[in-house]
Formats: structure tokens, sequence, C-alpha cells
């Protein structure tokens, strides 16, 4: 045996000191996201991984210290997601996301969103010629949602509900309720999109039924105008970002149904690029549904206003997605 | 590796990585225990986390008397739906991609492809824990809420649908749940091995004492040597002494009077570890002692 040692001893010797920096370098940039580490270190890093995979190589090949290769293992797989993944910190990744990745995403779904929109309106159609034609349909419809919105309701009450201000009181909680409400049905919703699209449509459709009845009933009594500014107000928000998160699960769905040239998990893979994307937008705009619902409703008694602000929240939703803008502008 | 090589389950769920650099990291995916024994801590947080919030919620609005009522509310609402949906999303954004649960049994969440794991990926394979385990809760909740008793039916349903989502990943080779399957993850194990003592620092000194015959080292392969390596590195006297016995035997070696078992393996494993890895530079490696040299 030689006088120095095994070679892959000294192999060992000679590159620990390597090993030991980037596992420090890990620990940092572990607890304190990339920003814990300094610029000269971030440079280091890369270095310092491609030292780590090539002694891997080097290890695998020569040394027969298991407990070694092990441990080079765990290191440059820690320090290849650190090198390869996102680089980006949080306010960048905002940024982009509002800037490109949501609108670009919702703009890529229009078949879908046109469908889940016109699902929607058929739906709420139907409910409004069944509950227009006989009354009784509205209690089937409703199904013990209506809070006493129902045919035997008085006239006066139905207004009263219309125009029903809390006097600030309880505002925001019932804003927050209301958000947090809408936000669990839309991700039940997109979720549901992957059993081939038809529990989305189903509770798109049943949405519209709900929306149809209620009109029903109130054109019934007069106050058809009246129902729509308190609809509009947060329904121009809240519709949408429904009718988008029924397009989010339309496209995995269909992607699942009809995976292509690919395999039905790559193309699921593939479609939920885009829909996640506008799912997370979608609860952005719930948020704001639900301030326009919880606070803004209960304050804004006028029709016309109501109008106004809902109408103009569509404008602004569908120029923000739809509006052609400069590519490349980043 | 000498664990897993003895280990076959560990074989089985090992899956090849490249990176562009052209080395493969052999990554370990997570055991269908390992993600349920995750979850389990991570509910468990979840339900500690919102109990707490509700208590500290009902002293704090005792303590500032009926006017605070809103806020409470509020503080609950969002709380739970923090809990509910953002606790798994935001924990998987950080750098080690994993909840509290995953890190306390060292998993993280991974691109199946190997390239990056974006934002939306982490959101859609969280959304889909509604359908997994949510709605079925959420099916019996409502019913026991309306007051109504559940009925049979109803609670079949429920547990059959949960039991379709629950049970998928047993029911596929990569232990994928729908919304890994989705979302094109997968959850491996985030191995942070220590680097252990090389055994065979000490060789020539050690060799010096001992002295094999080249027959004597010739005796084993590579895979007696990692199960020595594993013996000599857990320490335990009543398998060191048998180990040590066994070898002897095998060798031929007369051992010293009082010589001691650990020293007499730790040099031994220099000495096949010496021989071995130079044959290994040479292009052969010896499997085990039945490979022929």
């Amino acid at each position: 045996m030689s006088d120095l040692g095994l070679k892959s001893h000294r192999f060992r010797a000679e590159r620990e000191a390597d090993w030991r920096r980037l596992e420090l370098l890990l620990a940092k940039a572990d607890r304190g996201q990339a920003r814990g580490l300094g610029d000269d270190e971030l440079l280091e890093l890369p270095v310092l991984y491609r030292a780590a995979l090539s002694s891997l190589s080097v290890a695998r090949a020569t040394s027969l210290d298991a407990a070694l290769i092990a441990y080079l293992e765990g290191l440059a797989t820690r320090a290849y997601f650190q090198v390869y993944g996102t680089r980006l910190n949080l306010r960048e990744r905002l940024g982009g996301f509002f800037r490109d990745d949501w609108p670009a995403a919702a703009r890529a779904l229009w078949r879908e969103t046109l469908a889940a929109a016109l699902i929607m309106l058929g739906a709420a159609l139907a409910g409004y010629v069944l509950v227009a034609g006989d009354a009784n349909w509205y209690d089937s419809i409703m199904g013990g949602m209506g809070q006493g919105r129902d045919p035997s309701a008085s006239t006066d009450f139905l207004r009263k509900i219309l125009y029903d201000s809390h006097g600030g009181e309880g505002l925001s909680a019932f804003a927050t309720f209301l958000f947090v409400h809408n936000t669990q049905v839309s991700i039940l919703a997109f979720a549901l999109g992957f059993a081939f699209c038809l529990p989305t449509a189903l509770l798109a459709g049943q949405n519209g039924l709900t929306l149809g009845a209620l009109s029903a009933l109130y054109a019934s009594r007069g106050l058809g105008w009246n129902l729509g500014g308190w609809l509009i107000i947060h329904g121009a928000t809240e519709l949408f970002a429904s009718v988008l998160a029924t397009a989010a699960g339309f496209h995995i769905g269909w992607a699942v149904i009809f995976p292509g040239a690919r395999s039905r998990l790559d193309a699921a893979r593939a479609a939920t690029r885009v829909s996640g994307a506008v799912m997370a937008g979608v609860v952005v705009m719930l948020v704001i549904a639900g301030v326009l619902e919880g606070v803004g409703r209960q304050l804004i008694l006028a029709d016309l206003a109501r109008y106004a602000i809902g109408l103009t929240m569509l404008t602004l939703w569908l120029a923000y997605f739809y509006l052609p803008r400069r590519r490349g502008a980043r | 590796m000498s664990v897993d090589a003895a280990n076959p389950d560990a074989v089985r769920m090992r899956r090849s990585l490249v990176t562009p650099e052209g080395v493969d990291l052999r990554l370990t995916l997570a055991t269908a225990g390992d993600r349920a024994g995750a979850f389990l801590v991570d509910l468990l947080i979840i339900t500690v986390s919102l109990l707490a919030l509700s208590l500290a919620a009902a002293f704090v609005s005792q303590a500032l008397g009926k006017q605070s009522g809103e806020l409470i509310m509020m503080i609950w609402l969002v709380g739970f739906f923090i809990l509910r949906n953002g606790y798994f999303i935001l924990f998987e954004l950080t750098p080690r991609a994993a909840t509290p649960g995953k890190r306390a049994l060292g998993l993280r969440v991974v691109a199946r492809d190997g390239g990056r794991l974006t934002g939306e990926a982490i959101f859609t394979r969280n959304a889909m824990r509604e359908i997994e385990v949510f709605l079925p809760m959420l099916i019996l909740l409502v019913a026991q809420a309306a007051g109504e008793p559940v009925d049979a039916a109803l609670g079949l349903l429920a547990l059959t649908w949960s039991g379709v989502f629950l049970l998928f990943p047993l029911f596929n080779r990569d232990r994928l749940r729908v919304g890994d399957f989705v979302a094109g993850t997968w959850v491996v194990k985030a191995r942070r091995p220590r680097l252990a003592i090389d055994l065979a620092h000490d060789a020539p000194a050690r060799l010096a004492r001992f002295a094999f015959t080249p027959e004597q080292v010739g005796a084993y392969g590579v895979k007696e040597l990692q199960v020595l390596e594993e013996v000599l590195r857990a320490r335990d006297r009543r398998t060191l002494k048998d180990v040590a016995h066994r070898i002897r035997r095998k060798i031929g070696w007369r051992p010293e009077p009082y010589e001691n078992d650990a020293d007499f393996l730790s040099a031994y494993y220099a000495a096949l570890r010496a021989r071995l890895e130079h044959r290994l530079l040479f292009g052969h490696r010896r499997k085990d002692k039945f490979d022929a040299a």
C-alpha cells in the first residue's frame, strides 16, 4: 500500500473545503431567500455547484466510500435546485404577473371564457323564463338560498333588501365573508374542471339559473332596474371572475379529454401553466368584488351610481385583459 | 448509497434527473407513507393554529368589549382562509419548496421535468386539494349544519369520493396525487446528509500494524466493503465482534492476543478499499465476493 494513503482520501481532502463552502452558501440562501447572499457569493454559487457536480462524477467513478457519495449527491441536488430554481424575487414576480402574465393568460383562454359566459347567460335566461312562466320553479331553483326573497314575499320587503344599509356596522366583516366564500367556490369550480369539464359547467349553470330566477322574481314586481343596480355594482367584477375561473377549469378539462399528440399528463401540465395564472388573478378580482359588494353596495344606494360603478369596472377589466398592447415591452 | 442498495424499495423509488451538465442526480421519490405523514403534520399545525386563533380572538374580544366583534370576525375569516389555502402555497413558494410537514419528513416539491417549479404549478397542485380533501368534508358539514341527519347514501358518496382521491397516490408508480398529476410536479426526498468522517483517513498507520497478504485482501467485493462501512459507522460492539470473527475465519487470519475487533476491521476496511479502488482505476468494479476477478 502507498505511504500517502488512499487516492480517494486525498481526493476528498483536496476538495472538502469547496464542499463546505457550498454547504454554507446553501444554508444561507435557504434561510433568507436569495437576498441573503451578497453579489460575490451569488457569482460563487454556480462555480461551486459545478465543482460539486464534477466531484460527484469523479467520486462515483473512483471512490468506494458510500457515505461520501451520498453526501455529494445530496449537496449537488440542493445546489441544482438553488442554481436552476427561480432567481426572481417576489416583487419582480408580482410585477411581471400583473403587467404581462395574467392578462396574457386570460387572453389565451378567450374561447373557454366565451363558452363559460354563454353557459352562464344561457342558464340565466332559462331560469328567467322558467320562473316568469311558473313561479313554482323559483323554490326548486333557489333551494333554500333565497333568504326570504321568494314569491310570497311582499314587494316592499323585496325592495328593502336592495337598499338595506347597515349604517356602516359590520361591513368589513361582511366583505371578508363574501370574499372567502366566493373564492372557495371559484377554486372548487377550477379544480373540478379536471373531471372532464362537466362539474365546472354544472356549477356555472347553477350560478346562472339562480341569477335568472332572482331577476324574474324582481322583474315581476317591477323592480328589475333596481335589482340590476344591486347586482352590477359588484357582479361586473365577481361574475367576470367566476367566468374566468370556469374557463380555467375548462382549459384543463379540455386538455385531459383531447390531449392531441401529447400524453394526457403532458397536456394537463401544459394547460396548468395558463390556468394557474388565470386562477391566481381570479383571487385578486374576488377581493375587489368582495369590497364592492360588502362595502360599496351597502353605502351607495342610488341606482345610477351603482350602474356607473359596475359598468366602469366592467370596462376597466375588459380593457385590461383584451386591449392590444405592445409586445416585448419588458 | 449502501443503505439504499440493500433496500429494494429505495431502488424502486429512484428517478433520474440529468442536469444540463450531464450528471444524473438520482432523485428518490417520497413514499406514500412519507406523504401521508407530512400531510398529517401539516393538518395538525393548521388545526392547532386555528384553535389558537379562535382562543386569541375570543380573549381579545372579551378584553375590548363588544365593539371589537367585527375586527375579530375578520381576523378569523381571513386567518381561516389563509390557513386553508395559503398555507401550502406560501410555504411551497419559498426556496425550500416544502411545507413544515414536508420539511419535518425531509421532502420537497419538484417539477417533474426537472425544470423550474413555477408559481402556477404550486397554485394548481394545492387548488386540487379542494376536491381531494375539503369537498367531502364540506358535503358532510353542510348536511349536518342544515339540521338533517347525514344519510347513508350521502356518507357513502363522500367516503367513496375521498377514498378515490386520497388513495390515488397508491395506484401509480410515481406516488402522484391528483394535484401533482395535473400540475406536473412530484415530491422527492430532500436529503441533506452530513459529511461523515472518512473511515480510511489513517489507513497507512493502521496498515502498518496489520500486514494482510494480497489473497487475504482479495476475498471480498464492493458490496461487502459497503456493508463493512455501515458496520464500522454504526459501532455496535456485538456486530463488530461477529463480523470480525467471520472475516478472520474467511481469510484465515490469526488474531494476536488482545487484538481489538474495531482496529482489525478498520485496518481490513482500509486495505480492501485501497485494493478495490486501485482495480477500479483500471476499469474493473468487483461487485461482490462471487464476482471472479
